[in-house]
Protein backbone atom coordinates (compact mmCIF):
# COMPACT_ATOMS: atom_id res chain seq x y z
CA UNK A 1 0.00 0.00 0.00
CA UNK A 2 1.00 3.45 -0.84
CA UNK A 3 2.14 5.49 1.91
CA UNK A 4 2.45 8.89 -0.19
CA UNK A 5 -0.55 10.54 -2.55
CA UNK A 6 0.44 13.05 -5.22
CA UNK A 7 -1.93 15.66 -6.56
CA UNK A 8 -0.92 17.27 -9.75
CA UNK A 9 -2.12 20.56 -11.17
CA UNK A 10 -1.55 19.59 -14.91
CA UNK A 11 -2.75 23.08 -16.26
CA UNK A 12 0.39 24.82 -14.48
CA UNK A 13 2.95 21.95 -15.91
CA UNK A 14 5.74 22.83 -18.42
CA UNK A 15 7.66 19.22 -18.80
CA UNK A 16 10.48 20.42 -17.67
CA UNK A 17 10.96 16.73 -15.94
CA UNK A 18 12.94 17.78 -12.80
CA UNK A 19 10.29 15.77 -10.64
CA UNK A 20 11.00 12.77 -13.04
CA UNK A 21 14.80 13.00 -12.41
CA UNK A 22 14.88 13.73 -8.79
CA UNK A 23 11.95 11.01 -7.48
CA UNK A 24 14.22 8.71 -5.53
CA UNK A 25 11.18 5.85 -6.11
CA UNK A 26 10.32 6.29 -9.53
CA UNK A 27 7.41 6.57 -9.58
CA UNK A 28 6.64 9.79 -11.60
CA UNK A 29 6.62 9.73 -15.57
CA UNK A 30 5.32 12.21 -18.51
CA UNK A 31 1.78 11.53 -19.62
CA UNK A 32 1.92 11.24 -23.60
CA UNK A 33 -1.93 10.97 -23.57
CA UNK A 34 -2.34 14.69 -22.62
CA UNK A 35 -1.58 17.49 -23.61
CA UNK A 36 -2.53 20.63 -21.32
CA UNK A 37 -3.12 24.37 -22.27
CA UNK A 38 0.31 25.42 -22.19
CA UNK A 39 1.41 22.67 -24.78
CA UNK A 40 3.11 20.21 -23.14
CA UNK A 41 2.96 16.42 -21.78
CA UNK A 42 2.47 17.40 -18.07
CA UNK A 43 4.24 14.94 -15.70
CA UNK A 44 2.37 12.93 -13.75
CA UNK A 45 2.65 9.61 -11.23
CA UNK A 46 2.71 6.12 -13.27
CA UNK A 47 3.54 4.23 -10.50
CA UNK A 48 1.15 5.49 -7.10
CA UNK A 49 1.93 2.52 -5.24
CA UNK A 50 5.90 3.20 -5.27
CA UNK A 51 5.07 6.84 -3.66
CA UNK A 52 6.46 7.12 -0.06
CA UNK A 53 5.21 10.83 0.17
CA UNK A 54 9.05 12.14 0.78
CA UNK A 55 8.02 15.34 -1.25
CA UNK A 56 11.08 15.56 -3.11
CA UNK A 57 9.50 16.29 -6.40
CA UNK A 58 7.31 19.26 -4.93
CA UNK A 59 10.93 20.70 -3.74
CA UNK A 60 12.30 20.38 -7.34
CA UNK A 61 9.02 21.49 -9.04
CA UNK A 62 9.57 25.23 -10.32
CA UNK A 63 5.71 25.66 -10.73
CA UNK A 64 4.28 24.74 -7.66
CA UNK A 65 2.62 21.64 -9.89
CA UNK A 66 2.44 18.99 -7.26
CA UNK A 67 0.77 18.57 -3.35
CA UNK A 68 2.04 15.56 -1.30
CA UNK A 69 0.27 14.23 1.53
CA UNK A 70 1.76 11.67 3.39
CA UNK A 71 0.17 9.26 5.97
CA UNK B 1 -3.12 12.28 5.60
CA UNK B 2 -0.63 14.97 6.38
CA UNK B 3 0.38 17.48 3.92
CA UNK B 4 3.77 17.55 2.89
CA UNK B 5 4.01 19.86 0.41
CA UNK B 6 1.86 22.22 -0.87
CA UNK B 7 1.31 26.11 -2.14
CA UNK B 8 2.67 28.78 0.47
CA UNK B 9 0.22 31.66 1.68
CA UNK B 10 2.37 33.78 0.20
CA UNK B 11 2.34 32.95 -3.34
CA UNK B 12 -0.79 33.86 -5.66
CA UNK B 13 -2.63 31.22 -7.64
CA UNK B 14 -1.12 32.68 -11.12
CA UNK B 15 1.58 30.67 -13.90
CA UNK B 16 4.63 31.66 -13.78
CA UNK B 17 5.85 33.02 -16.76
CA UNK B 18 9.25 31.78 -16.56
CA UNK B 19 10.80 29.01 -19.10
CA UNK B 20 10.42 25.36 -18.42
CA UNK B 21 12.88 24.42 -15.65
CA UNK B 22 14.19 27.62 -14.68
CA UNK B 23 14.66 27.78 -10.82
CA UNK B 24 13.34 30.98 -10.11
CA UNK B 25 10.20 29.16 -9.67
CA UNK B 26 11.85 27.42 -6.73
CA UNK B 27 13.61 30.16 -5.35
CA UNK B 28 10.17 32.42 -5.48
CA UNK B 29 8.60 29.02 -3.44
CA UNK B 30 11.68 28.91 -0.71
CA UNK B 31 11.31 32.32 -0.42
CA UNK B 32 7.66 32.79 0.27
CA UNK B 33 7.79 29.29 2.22
CA UNK B 34 10.59 31.08 4.67
CA UNK B 35 7.68 34.09 4.84
CA UNK B 36 4.94 32.07 5.60
CA UNK B 37 6.98 29.96 8.50
CA UNK B 38 8.17 33.18 10.29
CA UNK B 39 5.14 34.86 9.73
CA UNK B 40 5.95 37.82 8.58
CA UNK B 41 3.29 38.27 5.10
CA UNK B 42 1.51 40.78 6.98
CA UNK B 43 4.97 43.11 7.41
CA UNK B 44 6.98 42.11 4.39
CA UNK B 45 7.57 44.85 1.18
CA UNK B 46 9.53 43.34 -1.66
CA UNK B 47 11.42 45.45 -4.30
CA UNK B 48 11.09 43.47 -7.62
CA UNK B 49 14.16 44.01 -10.38
CA UNK B 50 14.85 44.89 -14.04
CA UNK B 51 15.51 41.32 -15.84
CA UNK B 52 13.33 38.26 -16.04
CA UNK B 53 12.26 38.58 -11.93
CA UNK B 54 10.37 41.70 -13.51
CA UNK B 55 6.90 40.41 -12.61
CA UNK B 56 7.53 39.00 -9.62
CA UNK B 57 5.18 41.34 -7.63
CA UNK B 58 2.60 39.84 -9.31
CA UNK B 59 3.28 36.49 -7.63
CA UNK B 60 4.37 37.40 -4.20
CA UNK B 61 1.32 37.97 -1.93
CA UNK B 62 2.80 40.65 -0.11
CA UNK B 63 3.37 44.45 -0.91
CA UNK B 64 6.16 44.63 -3.84
CA UNK B 65 7.61 47.17 -5.22
CA UNK B 66 9.41 47.94 -8.74
CA UNK B 67 12.50 49.78 -8.84
CA UNK B 68 15.07 50.61 -12.32
CA UNK B 69 17.02 48.97 -13.25
CA UNK B 70 19.69 47.73 -10.58
CA UNK B 71 18.48 50.32 -8.01
CA UNK B 72 16.16 48.44 -5.90
CA UNK B 73 18.85 48.47 -2.87
CA UNK B 74 18.15 52.43 -3.14
CA UNK B 75 14.69 52.11 -3.19
CA UNK B 76 14.68 49.16 -0.22
CA UNK B 77 17.04 51.87 1.67
CA UNK B 78 13.87 53.96 1.74
CA UNK B 79 11.30 51.77 2.82
CA UNK B 80 13.50 50.28 5.62
CA UNK B 81 14.90 53.81 7.02
CA UNK B 82 11.17 54.80 7.25
CA UNK B 83 9.40 51.65 8.22
CA UNK B 84 12.42 50.13 10.48
CA UNK B 85 9.58 47.10 11.64
CA UNK B 86 8.85 45.55 8.23
CA UNK B 87 11.00 43.13 6.73
CA UNK B 88 11.99 44.63 3.25
CA UNK B 89 14.05 42.53 0.69
CA UNK B 90 15.06 42.87 -2.89
CA UNK B 91 15.22 40.07 -5.18
CA UNK B 92 17.66 40.84 -7.93
CA UNK B 93 19.41 39.10 -11.38
CA UNK B 94 23.28 38.87 -11.96
CA UNK B 95 22.59 41.38 -15.05
CA UNK B 96 20.72 44.10 -12.27
CA UNK B 97 22.78 44.04 -9.47
CA UNK B 98 26.79 42.95 -10.96
CA UNK B 99 26.14 45.30 -13.84
CA UNK B 100 24.53 48.52 -13.39
CA UNK B 101 23.21 48.15 -9.80
CA UNK B 102 26.92 47.78 -9.07
CA UNK B 103 27.27 50.99 -6.88
CA UNK B 104 24.37 50.87 -5.39
CA UNK B 105 24.64 47.72 -3.68
CA UNK B 106 28.29 48.00 -2.86
CA UNK B 107 27.11 51.14 -1.15
CA UNK B 108 24.36 49.49 0.53
CA UNK B 109 26.41 47.07 1.77
CA UNK B 110 28.84 49.45 3.18
CA UNK B 111 26.65 51.55 4.86
CA UNK B 112 25.10 48.65 6.51
CA UNK B 113 22.02 49.13 5.21
CA UNK B 114 19.53 46.55 7.08
CA UNK B 115 17.63 45.14 4.02
CA UNK B 116 18.12 41.12 2.81
CA UNK B 117 19.10 40.72 -0.28
CA UNK B 118 18.76 37.51 -2.80
CA UNK B 119 20.96 37.99 -5.82
CA UNK B 120 20.18 35.24 -8.50
CA UNK B 121 23.15 34.50 -10.16
CA UNK B 122 22.99 32.42 -13.53
CA UNK B 123 26.02 33.55 -15.32
CA UNK B 124 23.96 35.74 -18.06
CA UNK B 125 21.30 37.94 -19.01
CA UNK B 126 18.26 35.80 -19.26
CA UNK B 127 15.67 38.19 -20.47
CA UNK B 128 16.91 40.37 -22.91
CA UNK B 129 18.13 37.40 -24.29
CA UNK B 130 21.31 35.73 -22.96
CA UNK B 131 24.50 38.18 -23.71
CA UNK B 132 26.91 38.39 -21.26
CA UNK B 133 27.01 39.42 -17.80
CA UNK B 134 29.68 40.46 -15.37
CA UNK B 135 29.55 36.89 -13.92
CA UNK B 136 29.49 34.91 -17.27
CA UNK B 137 32.51 32.54 -16.94
CA UNK B 138 35.61 31.94 -18.86
CA UNK B 139 34.62 30.35 -22.08
CA UNK B 140 31.28 30.74 -22.01
CA UNK B 141 29.24 31.22 -25.24
CA UNK B 142 26.77 33.85 -25.22
CA UNK B 143 25.08 35.88 -28.02
CA UNK B 144 27.56 38.54 -27.16
CA UNK B 145 30.79 36.40 -26.75
CA UNK B 146 30.01 33.94 -29.53
CA UNK B 147 33.05 32.42 -29.48
CA UNK B 148 33.29 32.08 -25.71
CA UNK B 149 34.30 34.83 -23.35
CA UNK B 150 37.64 35.90 -23.16
CA UNK B 151 39.57 37.17 -20.44
CA UNK B 152 42.25 39.55 -22.71
CA UNK B 153 39.59 41.37 -23.67
CA UNK B 154 36.48 41.55 -21.56
CA UNK B 155 38.48 40.26 -18.19
CA UNK B 156 37.20 37.94 -15.35
CA UNK B 157 33.91 37.47 -13.82
CA UNK B 158 32.75 38.67 -10.23
CA UNK B 159 32.23 36.75 -7.40
CA UNK B 160 29.75 39.23 -5.24
CA UNK B 161 29.17 37.22 -2.37
CA UNK B 162 32.86 37.43 -1.80
CA UNK B 163 33.35 41.17 -2.81
CA UNK B 164 30.68 42.11 -0.21
CA UNK B 165 31.82 40.23 2.44
CA UNK B 166 34.87 41.98 2.85
CA UNK B 167 32.71 45.41 3.92
CA UNK B 168 31.94 45.98 7.63
CA UNK B 169 28.78 47.15 7.27
CA UNK B 170 27.70 43.23 5.67
CA UNK B 171 26.43 41.01 8.47
CA UNK B 172 25.62 37.90 6.38
CA UNK B 173 26.84 36.96 3.52
CA UNK B 174 26.16 33.49 1.89
CA UNK B 175 26.53 31.49 -1.17
CA UNK B 176 24.23 28.72 -1.91
CA UNK B 177 22.81 26.75 -4.64
CA UNK B 178 19.89 25.21 -6.05
CA UNK B 179 20.71 22.21 -8.30
CA UNK B 180 19.47 19.55 -6.01
CA UNK B 181 16.77 18.72 -3.75
CA UNK B 182 19.53 18.79 -0.51
CA UNK B 183 20.91 22.62 -1.68
CA UNK B 184 17.13 23.71 -2.05
CA UNK B 185 16.85 22.89 1.62
CA UNK B 186 20.06 24.27 2.47
CA UNK B 187 19.41 27.53 0.66
CA UNK B 188 15.90 27.83 2.35
CA UNK B 189 17.84 27.73 5.52
CA UNK B 190 20.55 30.33 4.47
CA UNK B 191 17.30 32.42 3.61
CA UNK B 192 15.89 31.90 7.02
CA UNK B 193 18.99 33.12 8.82
CA UNK B 194 19.31 36.65 6.49
CA UNK B 195 15.94 37.05 7.46
CA UNK B 196 16.60 36.30 10.96
CA UNK B 197 19.90 38.91 10.97
CA UNK B 198 17.36 41.46 9.25
CA UNK B 199 14.98 41.10 12.18
CA UNK B 200 17.64 41.48 14.82
CA UNK B 201 18.87 44.60 13.12
CA UNK B 202 22.15 43.42 12.55
CA UNK B 203 22.75 44.73 9.42
CA UNK B 204 22.78 44.23 5.69
CA UNK B 205 22.49 40.85 4.41
CA UNK B 206 22.75 38.68 1.34
CA UNK B 207 22.06 35.43 -0.34
CA UNK B 208 23.73 34.59 -3.66
CA UNK B 209 21.98 31.30 -5.15
CA UNK B 210 23.51 29.72 -8.22
CA UNK B 211 20.46 29.44 -11.03
CA UNK B 212 20.07 28.07 -14.29
CA UNK B 213 19.08 29.49 -17.68
CA UNK B 214 18.67 26.41 -19.66
CA UNK B 215 17.05 28.70 -22.63
CA UNK B 216 19.97 30.78 -22.97
CA UNK B 217 22.55 27.90 -22.04
CA UNK B 218 21.05 25.78 -24.78
CA UNK B 219 20.94 23.08 -22.45
CA UNK B 220 17.64 20.93 -21.41
CA UNK B 221 16.60 21.37 -17.62
CA UNK B 222 18.25 18.58 -16.51
CA UNK B 223 21.76 18.80 -18.13
CA UNK B 224 21.16 22.94 -16.61
CA UNK B 225 21.22 21.60 -13.26
CA UNK B 226 24.08 19.54 -14.43
CA UNK B 227 26.55 22.65 -15.75
CA UNK B 228 26.02 24.54 -12.57
CA UNK B 229 27.77 21.51 -10.12
CA UNK B 230 30.31 21.12 -12.89
CA UNK B 231 31.15 24.30 -14.41
CA UNK B 232 29.97 27.29 -11.50
CA UNK B 233 30.66 25.51 -8.20
CA UNK B 234 34.04 25.11 -8.84
CA UNK B 235 34.08 28.87 -9.78
CA UNK B 236 31.79 30.15 -6.89
CA UNK B 237 32.33 28.04 -3.71
CA UNK B 238 29.36 28.01 -2.02
CA UNK B 239 29.51 28.62 2.14
CA UNK B 240 28.77 31.56 3.95
CA UNK B 241 31.27 34.42 3.62
CA UNK B 242 30.41 36.96 6.65
CA UNK B 243 28.28 36.00 10.11
CA UNK B 244 28.29 38.76 12.34
CA UNK B 245 27.58 37.87 15.77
Amino acid sequence: MAKGRVRFYSDRCKACELCIKFCPKGALGLDKKNINALGYHPATVVDPERCTGCGTCALMCPDLVIEVERE
Amino acid sequence: MKVVAKRPESLYYKKFHYCPGCTHGIIHRIIAECIDEMELREKTIGVCPVGCGVLAYEYFNCDMLEAAHGRAPAIATGIKRMLQDNFVFTYQGDGDLASIGMAEIVHASARGENITVIFINNTIYGMTGGQMAPTTLIGQVTTTSPYGRRPELTGYPIRMAELLATNEGSAYICRTSVHNPAHVLKTKKAIKKAIQTQMEKKGFSMVEILSTCPTNWGMNPIEALERVEREMIPYFPLGEFKVKE
